[in-house]
């Protein structure tokens, strides 16, 4: 009796063993290898940005970065403290840590994104007394023309906590590297590259045993190169011509395809120091700078277009058939035109006399433009305006692009000052592009680029996809050939852009002035050339800059040297 | 005395595949990724393994009468050496805060509870086997409840729970194996039952109705039948208050016992990780020393309490299997030499010793799997430990001598 007891009493000990080794054996061996394997995030390779020649914009440079496992806050807490001396932590550093690891407990929390080689060979020494820290070999972005890409290729830093809530950033970890603007955050998506993972062989305590070989690693996906159709060596002239003394924004389109080949914000900033976590120093350096570096001006800066405005002026009139093409304004340009009460001067006190649209173009003729707003009427040039895209973004593949200003009707006008709060003096304001409107430098390089090509204007692209066209507005032979006309006098002797002509190029485009209550006005200039057949549309914003004349200057420097003609030295000189 | 050196091959093969198995094991349990002391352990063990058998054939040379005769001093003996580890006690391993150690300075010696569990087993076998009847009232079982009670009391003293149990176990197989009625022996433990159930009203005031009936059907004296109902209510009344007297890592492992991942950081990661240990090691195992939950460091005292957590990671289903057939064909082997003992002494101490393996392959074992509470006791041949080891050689040494001696004559004790 008591040996069948023992017999059963063995059996259901052996049915209990057979229970948990063969029945439930995966779910048992899935937590045994949990418990040994941690595995260390690998990180990918942005990747690289290239310009239309193949020159490199974005690359990566081996960094190391350091980073540490903990079982809970506290032990993290300690470790940090213990560390601090070596790794020259200082609060911040150690409060941001914490953070990351709140974020993600299990995975190695980054205490340094970008370490120094003398940090990293004091930790290799002393690399037993922290059997938990990790140090890693990783990519970091790097810019080899640093301030000169930065106004479009922008930069890269740790991901955010209010970037970590972000629907669009549902699989990244505290402790990664995104794009923070420009191009690097508008393709964010493509640049990323896919994560890889090694698995290291950890005892109870979470001590490394093996780094390799309990389980075959996983390798990043370094993300596929991005080709751009920047033109570098444009881009670099174009920042030289701007030197250090001038602040403004510039921008060269191909008009055919909106291929976006420069596009620069004067001054600019080295992207390569907000790499791995911005410097306090020089991030307060830049915001405490009155010529506001961080503010893109080809993109996000919104200036009056002034008589740049007034090919739109034009278009719109011709379009609507309310001018003919050889037809004069009723009153003659003598300096001035009295509307109501008020008298609206024409920026050439001596006057222009009666002028028809080509010369009114070439002279920028105020008064012309004046009456010709007033034959159109305010509703239907609102409505124009708004065809001409005055009112949208250019859409350019940047994410920080300002959307330009301009009446949605005129019932912006009843809505901002009252119904009678107002009169047409409106219409004036803005046939000469001031008043309610406000454009950016690329808005206005888009518009110059439809007008180039007969009226369909391209979406500016930096990124070489498939280019986006839409036609906006339609001009007859006759019509668009009187317009071209004027904007080639525009750059001939006499013309307000005159001391800019290149020898054996023919240029066109139409300098303005954008009043400034705050200060000196600033200066426009956009234009295209070869004239005929235009290659590239350039658009030069010069804040301060007074008049339209030096912005025209570094405009046909910049075209000069993209089509390779004329001595650009002696016309420089001239201005 | 002219009988052959070895006078029971199966016993003396299952006992030395079994230590032999447990060395291994032992071994193992030192062969770690993290350097720790366990890797040298099993030289001792191989040397304790020695002395235990030269303890063996010396106590086999001896007869059974002397073994008899020397009962009583070897108990009274153990009592002195129990008491002792009141006054100068020192801890180990998952029971660092008992006092169960034997020791000199910093230097242990060894467990006397070990030792006592053989000569607890002598000395029970001694009192039932003088008594001319068979045990018929609780008043009558005042003598073996006494030589069991003051060693389990000095023990739960320690306090080593773990022990205390197998002293239980050790108490019913032997009163079962003189022949006491098992509605006698239900009647003794019904107060440890009433302790238990007391947890849930309903569960013990169930057991209370069972144990009326039962008191009224086996008839005891009236007033014995008294006491036990006093005593029920009692104990049922007092647990809560025995609760609140346990060392709370005693509380936490009862806790854990119930529900592991009540506490898995804790207490309960002792046997989430043993159980992990066991079921990752499948059918065949991960292989011999390597075991990475051992390895790794995750299993704890893989070298003494859940030395067979290691043989499940390591040697798989199979080798669980091949080391509990061991153990039953030791256990089955001792069965028959205690059937086939010539007298009634021989024949409890055969099977005392025997039932005192059992308990603790049983509830070292089910520990191992979360079936039975963490109690902290060593597995026999396996666990790391002299004391264990001697005692338990000096255990086969006896249990050959009864074995020789025994000519298969009628055993008036058994029913």
């Amino acid at each position: 009796m008591s040996s069948m007891a023992l017999s059963i009493g063995f059996v259901l000990l052996v049915g209990a063993f057979f229970k948990t080794q063969v029945i439930q054996y995966k779910q048992y061996v899935m937590q045994s290898e949990e418990n040994r394997l941690r595995p260390i995030p690998l990180p990918a390779p942005r990747g690289i940005i290239y310009d239309r020649h193949g020159e490199v914009i974005a690359e990566n440079l081996p960094a190391y970065s350091v980073s540490i496992t903990a079982p809970s806050v506290d032990s993290l807490r300690s470790a940090l403290a213990q560390l601090a001396p070596t790794l020259q932590l200082g609060q911040n550093d150690i409060n941001n840590a914490i953070r990351r690891y709140r974020r993600a407990p299990t995975r190695p929390t980054v205490v340094l994104a970008d370490a120094s080689i003398d940090i990293v060979s004091v930790l290799e020494e002393h690399r037993l007394d922290f059997p938990r820290l990790i140090i890693q070999s990783v990519p970091k972005r790097y810019y080899p023309d640093g301030p000169v890409v930065a106004s479009f290729v922008g930069y890269t830093g740790e991901i955010t906590e209010s970037d970590l809530n972000d629907p669009k950033y549902v699989n990244y970890k505290p402790g990664q590297q995104i794009g923070k603007a420009g191009l690097e955050k508008q393709y964010e998506a493509i640049l990323h590259g896919k994560e890889g993972v090694r698995f290291d062989e950890v005892d109870a305590r979470g001590r490394p045993v093996r780094g390799e070989g309990p389980r075959p690693d996983l390798s990043p996906e370094g993300a596929p190169p991005l080709y751009t159709n920047i033109d570098l060596d444009l881009q670099k002239f174009t920042v030289g011509i701007f030197a250090d003394s001038l602040q403004g924004g510039a921008i060269a389109i191909d008009p055919n395809t909106g291929e976006v080949l420069a596009l620069y914000s004067a001054p600019s900033w080295d992207p390569n120091k907000f790499t791995g976590g911005i410097p306090v120093e020089y991030y307060k350096t830049l915001l405490e700078d009155k010529r506001r570096p961080l503010v893109n001006k080809a993109i996000q800066g919104t200036y009056p277009p002034g008589s740049t405005f007034k090919l739109a002026t034009s278009i719109i009139g011709l379009e609507d058939g309310v001018v003919g093409v050889h037809e004069h304004m009723p009153v003659p340009c003598t300096g001035g035109y009295q509307f109501g009460n008020r008298y609206f001067r024409c920026w050439e006190k001596k006057g222009h006399g009666s002028l028809d649209l080509e010369g009114a173009i070439k002279h920028s003729c105020d008064v012309y433009f004046y009456q010709l707003g007033l034959k159109i009427g305010l509703a239907k040039f609102i409505a124009g305006g708004i065809k001409l895209t005055m009112r949208d973004k250019s859409g350019i593949d940047l994410p920080e692009e300002t959307q330009a200003r301009w009446p949605y009707a005129i019932d912006y006008y009843n809505k901002k000052y009252g119904a009678r709060g107002w009169s047409n003096a409106e219409t004036l304001n803005l046939a000469i592009g001031q008043g309610s409107n406000s454009q950016t430098v690329v808005n206005m390089a888009k518009l110059y680029s439809a007008f180039a090509a007969k009226g369909v204007a391209p979406r500016p692209e930096i990124a070489h996809l498939v280019p986006q066209r839409k036609q906006i507005f339609t001009l007859n032979t006759q019509q668009d050939s009187i317009v071209l006309e004027g904007l080639k006098a525009v750059l001939e002797a006499g013309g307000t852009a005159g001391a800019s002509a290149i020898q054996g190029l023919t240029l066109a485009g139409k300098t303005g002035t954008a009043q400034n209550t705050g200060g000196a006005d600033h200066g426009w200039f956009v234009g295209f050339a070869p004239a005929d057949k235009p290659k590239i549309v350039v658009a030069v914003l010069l804040e301060f800059g007074l008049h339209g004349s030096r912005a025209a200057h570094i405009a046909s420097a910049i075209i000069g040297h993209y089509l390779k003609v004329g001595p650009i030295k002696a016309t420089m000189d001239e201005g | 005395m002219s009988r052959p050196i070895v006078s029971d091959f199966r016993l003396l093969a299952a006992a030395g595949l079994l230590s032999l198995f447990g060395v291994a094991m032992v071994y193992s349990a030192g062969q770690t990724d993290t350097p720790t002391a366990v890797a040298t352990v099993y030289k001792s063990q191989i040397l304790w393994l020695l002395i235990g058998m030269g303890f063996a054939y010396a106590v086999g040379h001896s007869s059974v009468r002397f073994i008899e005769w020397m009962t009583t001093p070897l108990y009274l003996l153990s009592i002195v050496l129990l008491g002792l580890t009141l006054v100068i006690g020192k801890g180990a391993g998952t029971a660092a805060s008992t006092k169960s150690w034997l020791a000199i300075g910093s230097h242990r010696i060894g467990q006397p509870s070990e030792i006592a569990k053989v000569t607890v087993v002598l000395m029970l076998a001694k009192v039932l086997a003088n008594q001319r009847e068979t045990p018929r009232s609780l008043l009558d079982l005042w003598k073996p409840a006494l030589v069991v009670g003051i060693p389990w009391l000095i023990i739960m003293l320690q306090p080593d729970l773990g022990t205390g149990i197998v002293f239980i176990g050790i108490f019913f197989a032997m009163l079962f194996w003189a022949g006491v009625a098992w509605p006698l022996l239900i009647l003794i433990a019904s107060p440890a039952i009433s302790l238990i159930l007391s947890f849930s009203v309903g569960l013990w005031g169930a057991w209370f109705f069972i144990l009326l009936a039962l008191v009224l059907w086996y008839r005891p004296y009236l007033i014995e039948g008294i006491v036990l109902m006093v005593l029920n209510v009692a104990t049922g009344v007092i647990a809560p208050m025995m609760w609140e007297k346990l060392a709370p890592y005693q509380q936490n492992r009862l806790k854990v016992f119930i529900d592991p991942s009540a506490d898995p950081r804790a207490s309960g990661y002792h046997v989430i990780q043993s159980k992990v240990a066991i079921g990752s090691g499948g059918f065949l195992g991960k292989g011999y020393t390597l075991g990475t939950q051992k390895r790794l460091a995750f299993l704890p005292e893989q070298h003494t309490d859940f030395i067979f957590s290691v043989v499940g990671e390591e040697l798989g289903f199979i080798g669980v299997t091949v080391a509990l057939a061991l153990f039953l064909w030791l256990f089955l082997r001792i069965t028959q030499i205690a059937e086939r003992a010539n007298d009634s002494y021989s024949s409890l101490v055969a099977f005392g010793l025997m039932s005192s393996w059992f308990v603790h392959v049983l509830v070292n074992v089910g520990m191992t799997l979360n079936l039975m509470p963490i109690t902290g006791i060593p597995l026999p041949f396996f666990s790391y430990g002299g004391s264990f080891m001697l005692a338990s050689w000096l255990a086969v040494g006896i249990l050959m001598r009864i074995s020789g001696e025994g000519r298969g004559s009628a055993l008036s004790l058994r029913r």
